[in-house]
């Protein structure tokens, strides 16, 4: 499987070199602002996704412990309720009525309520959540497995990512490019641990955790796990996506990769 | 290894104690520290705490900076190792940086890259010049194995071992090595320098490499080997830490041993040992 990434290369990894030359003391914002500077300074993280790739193998699974690692204190992070009147109603009647949708490039569209979700192949898993902050804790995640609903609905050769929209939005704007969403590539959507997680800790999912459903992608950092997850989409390119940059922190210049 | 090139010209006696390219990684080295101490520290703020052991305990950290506001509305900086509290209003968690009054930062504006909150850009300068540190780590690496340099120059021999006592003394009195006795390393400098090549340096990036939770899926091992990530996150703090007090006395000593002859040797590889007297 051909695949490339919406990062370029090593290329400018020297530059960056170069032009910091001087960075020196903080008050420097001039450099740290230079969109020129940004964009070398990228570089080097794709030079990080390729090697990680490379030397990590793609099907790694994250580390799993026992029961009795779990954190007692998980922090809920970003977004812990979102304020959105459907949003709200759906948990009032308990996501009765919600739907997940999988669309886009895929053969056959689908429309999943929570009891099909819990239906379909499944796994439990107890992990390491790391923040991008600094932070770790220990969770016990049971959901379904990305992967086989992706086969399910029968993914088409261009599609190329995952595209998650969630229900919350963290900055009001008039665009709508304050809701939360993230994208995944393929290989890490077929990953045996990436999964659309229902249930925490023995419990259904809480709402500050991201109910009813949230992303688990280990081996990557926190706000790549999307919460509230509304839609599911198979997409060619993200460009065209909130800001383009593949996410909503993405856009706020996170790394689209966070395996670092 | 060979000993020195030497020269007289003028009346001063240099030897050629730096070749070309342990000067060009040691610039490299020296603005890759300064990057990544800055950035680093840009990163630590957004969650300045250090625990022990695979995850966080947000109540028990071994240490934590943090804002308190006071009950007049003004903030106070404090810093809590263990049960000890320390006010460290101005400096860190709470500091001017750059506005008109204090703001609540745990590590100052003028100690992160970028002066201003950017935990993206902090991460992006950090990972770019990591890079840039270990591609020249490898190359002083591969010269050094060439020209036996490390076992040569850097290693300290049990007989130097012997003597570090003296030899410490000495320095604290400042009473350093000069002329022929300077040709080479003193104990001293061997321990310092072989602290850092073989045990700081290595250490900050087992310790780096252990946070990246794609590395940790990978070498699980290396991870418990370093006590865990939160382990390994505070060990990358103390490492950080060993290395600036490294470059603090690195510096002290450049300026106490005579700065003019200390730096042309970095820049140009000549080191003067020995100056003629001049005659009357």
């Amino acid at each position: 499987m051909s695949e490339r990434t919406p990062i370029s290369t090593r290329r400018g990894l020297l530059g960056a070199a170069l032009g910091a030359t001087g960075a020196g003391l903080a008050g420097c914002d001039r450099l740290a602002t230079s969109p020129a500077v940004n964009e070398r300074l990228s570089a080097a993280e794709g030079l990080t996704f390729h090697v990680q790739r490379l030397l990590l193998g793609r099907q790694a699974l994250a580390r799993e412990y026992p029961a009795s690692a779990i954190s007692p204190d998980f922090r809920a992070n970003g977004t812990v309720n979102p304020d959105n009147e459907d949003y709200q109603r759906h948990v009032t009647t308990g996501f009765k009525d919600w739907r997940l949708e999988i669309g886009g490039l895929v053969e056959r569209p689908l429309l999943l309520s929570l009891d099909d979700l819990r239906q379909a192949p499944a796994r439990t898993q107890i992990t390491r959540h790391d923040c991008v902050e600094g932070w770790s804790c220990i969770g016990k995640w049971r959901g379904a497995r990305l992967g086989p609903l992706l086969d399910r609905a029968g993914v088409k050769p261009q599609a190329r990512y995952v595209a998650f929209f969630c229900a919350d939005t963290l900055e009001l704007t008039l665009d709508g490019t304050g809701d939360y969403y993230e994208t995944i590539d393929l290989a890490d959507a077929h990953h045996p641990q990436t999964l659309l997680a229902y249930e925490m800790n023995d419990a259904p999912l809480p709402v500050a955790h991201g109910a009813p459903v949230r992303l688990r992608l280990e081996r990557q950092l926190g706000y790549k796990m999307a919460k509230y997850v509304m839609r599911i989409e198979l997409i060619d390119s993200f460009a065209n996506f909130g800001r383009g940059k593949g996410g909503y922190w993405e856009d706020r210049g996170y790394q689209w990769y966070a395996g670092i | 290894m060979k000993p020195f090139r030497e020269r007289t010209r003028g009346g001063a006696t240099a030897v050629y104690r730096h070749p070309l390219a342990v000067r060009a990684t040691h610039w490299v080295n020296a603005l890759c520290l300064l990057v990544l101490l800055l950035s680093g520290l840009q990163i630590l703020n957004a969650h300045p705490a250090l625990y022990w052991g695979e995850t966080s305990r947000f109540d028990r950290p071994l240490a934590a900076i943090e804002a308190a506001p006071q009950p007049d509305g003004k903030l106070r900086g404090r810093l809590l190792v263990g049960d000890a509290v320390f006010d460290t209003t101005g400096v860190l968690g709470a500091s001017m940086s750059g506005s008109e009054q204090l703001q609540a930062r745990a590590f100052p504006s003028w100690l992160t890259l970028p002066a201003y909150p950017d935990l993206g850009a902090g991460r992006r300068w950090h990972f770019a010049f990591a890079w840039v540190l270990v591609i020249n780590g490898l190359l002083y690496a591969l010269f050094a194995a060439a020209t036996g340099r490390l076992s040569g120059l850097l290693w300290p021999s049990p007989a130097e071992l012997r003597h570090v006592g003296r030899a410490l003394w000495d320095h604290l009195r400042l009473r350093f090595a000069h002329g022929d006795d300077a040709r080479g390393y003193n104990v001293l400098q061997k321990l310092a320098y072989s602290t850092v090549v073989f045990g700081l340096l290595p250490l900050m990036l087992a310790t780096g490499l252990v946070m990246s939770p794609a590395v940790y899926a990978r070498l699980p091992l290396l991870g418990d080997l370093l006590g865990g990530r939160q382990s390994a996150r505070t060990l990358h703090f103390l490492a950080a830490s060993g290395l600036v007090a490294f470059v603090a006395v690195h510096l002290a000593m450049v300026l106490a041993a005579g700065p003019i002859n200390e730096i042309r040797s970095m820049v140009t590889g000549w080191f003067v040992v020995r100056r003629e007297k001049k005659t009357p």
